[in-house]
């Protein structure tokens, strides 16, 4: 209760600054959708206030720590499981490939789709990130630096939007129903809001937090 | 209407696209030697090879499985003569049997991956559950029938 608690705060604050920062165009369009489908509004936009560079990426940072991304970002030889990180049970490892071990590949169970009859979630390229891309253990700062970093992650900032649209990132939000019929919690910014400011983050730099 | 490759023939089956692979081996097939379990890809019973790697059936969609190459247990061998089918029996490894054609598939994909596995590479790949506890003597005829 308290982790949903936090996390709806950490939402709510975000929703906040996502509304402060970037959302003139939502802006527009709201104001005309309560002022009547067909009247055009005239007021001029609120000026944006400025956001600096690093601070988008504590945006794009609590995107990252979701569990959804954390547990196949480890830094172990084995991914997690659910919400709570749990080890991947059924002794699964990572394999040399992180593709898991000879044998029994992540794509033993885990197909393009996710699965409804059993609850087993897929996405095209199920995998592993590698280790050196492990974020485990990193905060804010950390995790942005790994990410410019070419010997752990080698993925400038311009790469990272066409790796963000691959089918394996748009998995986490939709990440379907688990094996005992409940929803997997998504990340709190949707993605639309996630690449939004990962590109505001990118245009403005890529810096990170200290 | 799906058409896949079933132990070297052509199949068309008329399933809706999210069936398990598992059901149209068995219900539209009567290729009943893989088995049901867990339905949620932890027990390994339905075991089967697509394109020469293990999956487990129950939670393979029928849509995926369309142009791919399926072996069952019941293509393993035309003659019970594979490698792993003679280990098995020589080494008397089932008790009551259900559990047991998953293992097989799931052997042979290890196998046909890494041709000497030692102890922690079959420890790794064989995540199927037995019941009846025939770990050891699946390790021993892993062992018997590797590089055969």
């Amino acid at each position: 209760m308290r982790l949903q608690a936090s996390r709806a705060l950490a939402a709510a604050a975000l929703t906040c600054l996502l509304a402060l920062s970037g959302a003139a165009v939502l802006s527009a369009q709201s104001s005309s959708r309560f002022a009547g489908a067909d009247v055009q509004t005239t007021q001029p936009l609120p000026q944006r206030p400025s956001v600096s560079s690093a601070q988008l990426f504590e945006q794009i940072y609590i995107v990252l720590k979701h569990p959804r991304c954390m547990n196949c970002h480890t830094g172990e030889a084995f991914p997690r499981q659910g919400d709570d990180a749990h080890r991947h049970t059924m002794n699964v490892t990572r394999g040399p490939a992180d593709h898991g071990a000879p044998g029994l590949h992540c794509s033993t169970c885990h197909q393009s789709v996710n699965q409804a009859a059993s609850g087993v979630p897929g996405a095209p390229d199920w995998s592993l990130a590698p280790m050196r891309m492990t974020w485990q253990g990193l905060n804010a700062g950390e995790l942005c630096r790994a990410l410019r970093n070419p010997a752990k992650g080698a993925m400038t900032p311009e790469q990272m939007l066409p790796h963000f649209a691959t089918g394996l990132i748009r998995w986490a939000w939709a990440p379907g129903m688990n094996s005992h019929g409940r929803a997997r919690s998504i990340p709190p910014i949707s993605y639309a809001q996630f690449v939004d400011v990962t590109r505001r983050w990118i245009a403005s730099g890529a810096r990170c937090p200290e | 209407m799906i058409s896949l490759i079933v132990n070297d023939r052509r199949r068309s089956v008329d399933v809706e696209h999210d069936t398990p692979l598992l059901w149209v081996l068995r219900e539209q097939l009567g290729l009943t030697g893989t088995k049901y379990g867990c339905g949620v890809a932890v027990c390994g019973a339905c075991t089967v090879h697509v394109d020469g790697q293990a999956v487990r059936s129950c939670s393979f969609p029928a849509s995926s499985a369309a142009g791919r190459r399926i072996k069952t247990v019941e293509g393993l061998s035309p003659d019970r003569s594979h490698p792993l089918q003679k280990a098995w029996i020589e080494t008397q490894v089932p008790q009551c049997g259900y559990c047991q054609s998953g293992m097989l598939m799931a052997a042979a994909a290890l196998l046909a991956e890494k041709p000497q596995p030692t102890d922690a590479d079959i420890d790794a790949a064989m995540t199927n559950i037995c019941r009846c506890g025939t770990y050891e003597r699946i390790r021993k005829a892993i062992h018997a029938a590797a590089g055969k």
